[in-house]
């Protein structure tokens, strides 16, 4: 014991302000959240066990929760994809045109860096609006638009856009892995007649799934954690009609707003295992789609 | 199979130009190895027959169709890197048919195609694994499995021996040959080795700086080496060259090096006084020739087959020689060197050989004898 201090002490020293950062702000909460979500918690009053009570009004009485999950799922399922789509369009892009000029690579993650900002919230909702400047571009070419935020049916299409737009994490993490693929394969495939469409499914996405699935997994649990762009653009309500009612919202509404602390941290324990489900899931099936070069047989 | 006409082809990045109007003919059927140091354009040569890079200037011609706006898969060759570039996610039989299925070739043909190349290879126990499964040696197989297949007209190696071991490579080197003469279809080969290059061409090609310094059989560019560069290129261990001050007495041209008593040389189409003067290791004894200087011994390296001595003669010049008389040697052992002015190379100021006519060699060699 006495050696293992010896030798390890100076490492827990130099450690010890991610250690307690770890402990006090991050695993302290987290168990406190689990305790609280078997809890009826309002903040002013002490907490009261109420055992599974929150989960079972939650899966039973409660419709927004289903609400927020239908909206929270959606979003996962088009933004995800369209997202990664876009991000490995532009860095095929760059990959091939630009390769030389930095530049166009940070003016191309600068969407990232402000996508998740307030401003950029703000900024959408200018963009959307019913006298938006989408509406008076669409108007200069004599189409009426609709107030697309405020429009239940198409709000949620705003924010997938917003998603799309910001590409620029994944694009980077593409844009490495296209670097990692050897010319010479392209070249032997030039040789052997291989069409552009074909080196790219049979020789780029083969040769890019651990990318792919490395953004998949990040992307999925980014996306069902999306909380300021919805929360900004619905004015922090999850209008018009709940229709941004994203999960994330709903939970900080009923922490916030109405102080259901216990409820709220039931809500987010149900979200950390839907994460934890999905990602599993991704791992799963990863050994089917993904290989790896320097895996072990 | 097809023959291959280059003609006043360049190559230029920018401003930067690292072919320039290089001419060649590629007959039908030859094994023609480019060889030259790294940076002599060799690869970009074999990049621009392949269809991988641009033709800044002339014309590439495969049979008598000029190829230079034809993409590299109408060009029907197949190529082997150096990196083999076999396609990682794929099985060996995936690798060798995913070309075939490309260009369309019925499934029971690229089964057949495939299966007699994993024959030829021996490579048929292999067929389900993936690259990284592979030795490096197998992984080269492969790579030249999947170049048979598609039967080209023309095929093309990018140093393809390169990544093996010395043992293996020499394996490889013998397998190659031996394929070249069962295929008997061109095959223009990219080296920077000149053993490679010695052992398995019709033909050599030799470039410095873009441009070609002499073509020629093996033996020719042993034996006549058209200028010092490819003298010094050519042949391990490597020639020996001095300089030496050219003079003439009593009607007959002598050689003076430094340091040691004029000797006899036949006279030379040349009016340059300072020649340079080569010999090949192989080409030195020791104890006898028409030509004797002193030496000391420096080194001594016994390759068992021959023995490989580094000799000091009185000017300081270290002097290479490879004897394979197994007789034993010591450092700093004084020696007699002898050569046969037959065996002498001779290249002028500008460093372009000068062939003696066999009259003037007779005489030189004669009048040595009559003064020995």
């Amino acid at each position: 014991m006495r050696r293992f201090l010896a030798r390890n002490a100076p490492a827990y020293i130099f450690l010890s302000p991610w250690l307690l950062g770890f402990f006090l702000l991050a695993l302290g909460p987290i168990l406190a959240s689990l305790y609280l979500s078997f809890t009826r918690y309002d903040m002013v009053s002490a907490p009261r066990w109420v055992g599974f009570d929150n989960y079972s009004y939650m899966f039973t009485r409660d419709r927004r929760f289903w609400k927020a999950l239908e909206v929270t799922f959606t979003y996962v399922a088009l933004a995800v994809p369209a997202r990664l789509i876009m991000a490995l369009g532009v860095a095929m892009l760059l990959d091939k045109g630009l390769r030389t000029i930095g530049l166009y690579r940070a003016i191309f993650y600068l969407p990232s860096l402000l996508g998740a900002s307030i401003a950029i919230a703000i900024l959408w909702r200018q963009l959307f609006e019913a006298n938006g400047v989408v509406n008076q571009v669409l108007a200069y070419f004599g189409i009426q638009g609709i107030s697309w935020i405020t429009n239940p049916d198409t709000s949620l299409y705003t924010l997938v856009i917003l998603a799309m737009w910001q590409f620029g994490s994944p694009m980077l993490i593409f844009l490495a892995g296209l670097r990692g693929i050897p010319r010479d394969l392209y070249e032997a495939a030039e040789i052997d007649g291989t069409p552009r469409w074909r080196q790219f499914t049979r020789i780029t996405l083969p040769l890019l799934a651990p990318v792919i699935f490395f953004n998949l997994v990040l992307q999925t649990i980014e996306s069902f954690k999306t909380f300021s762009s919805a929360f900004i653009i619905s004015n922090g309500t999850g209008a018009p009609a709940d229709s941004l009612l994203f999960y994330t919202v709903y939970l900080f509404n009923e922490a916030f707003k109405f102080f259901r602390m216990g409820y709220a941290s039931a809500l987010a324990w149900v979200l950390l295992i839907i994460i934890a489900v999905f990602t599993a899931i991704a791992f799963f099936t990863s050994k089917y789609w993904v290989h790896y070069e320097n895996e072990r047989d | 199979m097809a023959g291959l006409t280059l003609r006043n082809v360049g190559k230029r990045y920018g401003a930067l130009s690292v072919i320039q109007g290089l001419n060649l003919d590629i007959h039908d059927g030859e094994f023609l190895v480019l060889v030259g140091p790294s940076g002599c354009g060799k690869s970009t040569l074999l990049r621009m027959i392949a269809g991988l890079e641009d033709i800044s200037e002339g014309t590439v011609a495969i049979g008598t169709k000029v190829v230079n706006d034809l993409p590299a898969s109408k060009r029907e060759l197949s190529m082997v890197f150096q990196s083999y570039a076999l396609y990682p996610h794929m099985s060996v039989a995936k690798n060798l048919a995913f070309g075939l299925q490309n260009f369309k070739v019925p499934k029971a043909e690229v089964e057949r195609r495939v299966a007699d190349a994993a024959r030829i290879l021996q490579i048929e126990k292999l067929m389900d694994r993936k690259p990284r499964q592979l030795s490096g040696g197998q992984k080269q197989r492969v790579a030249i499995g999947r170049a048979i297949v598609r039967e080209p007209q023309l095929f093309l190696f990018d140093e393809p021996l390169s990544n093996l071991d010395a043992e293996l490579r020499v394996q490889m080197r013998a397998e190659l040959a031996s394929l070249y003469t069962r295929l008997g279809t061109t095959m223009i080969y990219v080296t920077h080795d000149q053993v490679e290059a010695m052992t398995m061409a019709t033909r050599i090609v030799v470039l410095r700086a873009g441009k070609i310094e002499q073509v020629g059989t093996p033996q020719e560019l042993y034996t006549r080496p058209q200028n010092l560069f490819v003298a010094g290129f050519i042949g391990s261990p490597k020639i020996n060259m001095f300089k030496a001050d050219c003079v003439h007495q009593n009607g007959q041209s002598m050689a003076s090096l430094p340091g040691l008593a004029p000797f006899a040389i036949p006279d030379l189409p040349t009016s340059d006084k300072t020649l340079t003067i080569c010999v090949r290791p192989a080409d030195v004894h020791i104890g006898w020739g028409e030509i004797t200087l002193p030496g000391t011994i420096r080194l001594v390296e016994y390759l068992g087959s021959e023995t490989l001595l580094h000799i000091a003669l009185a000017s300081g010049q270290v002097l290479l020689v490879s004897d394979n008389s197994r007789a034993h040697f010591h450092m700093g052992e004084a020696v007699s060197l002898g050569f046969n002015l037959a065996d002498l190379h001779y290249f002028d100021s500008a460093g372009l050989r000068i062939e003696p006519s066999q009259t003037s060699l007779m005489n030189a060699s004669q009048y040595e004898r009559q003064i020995q």
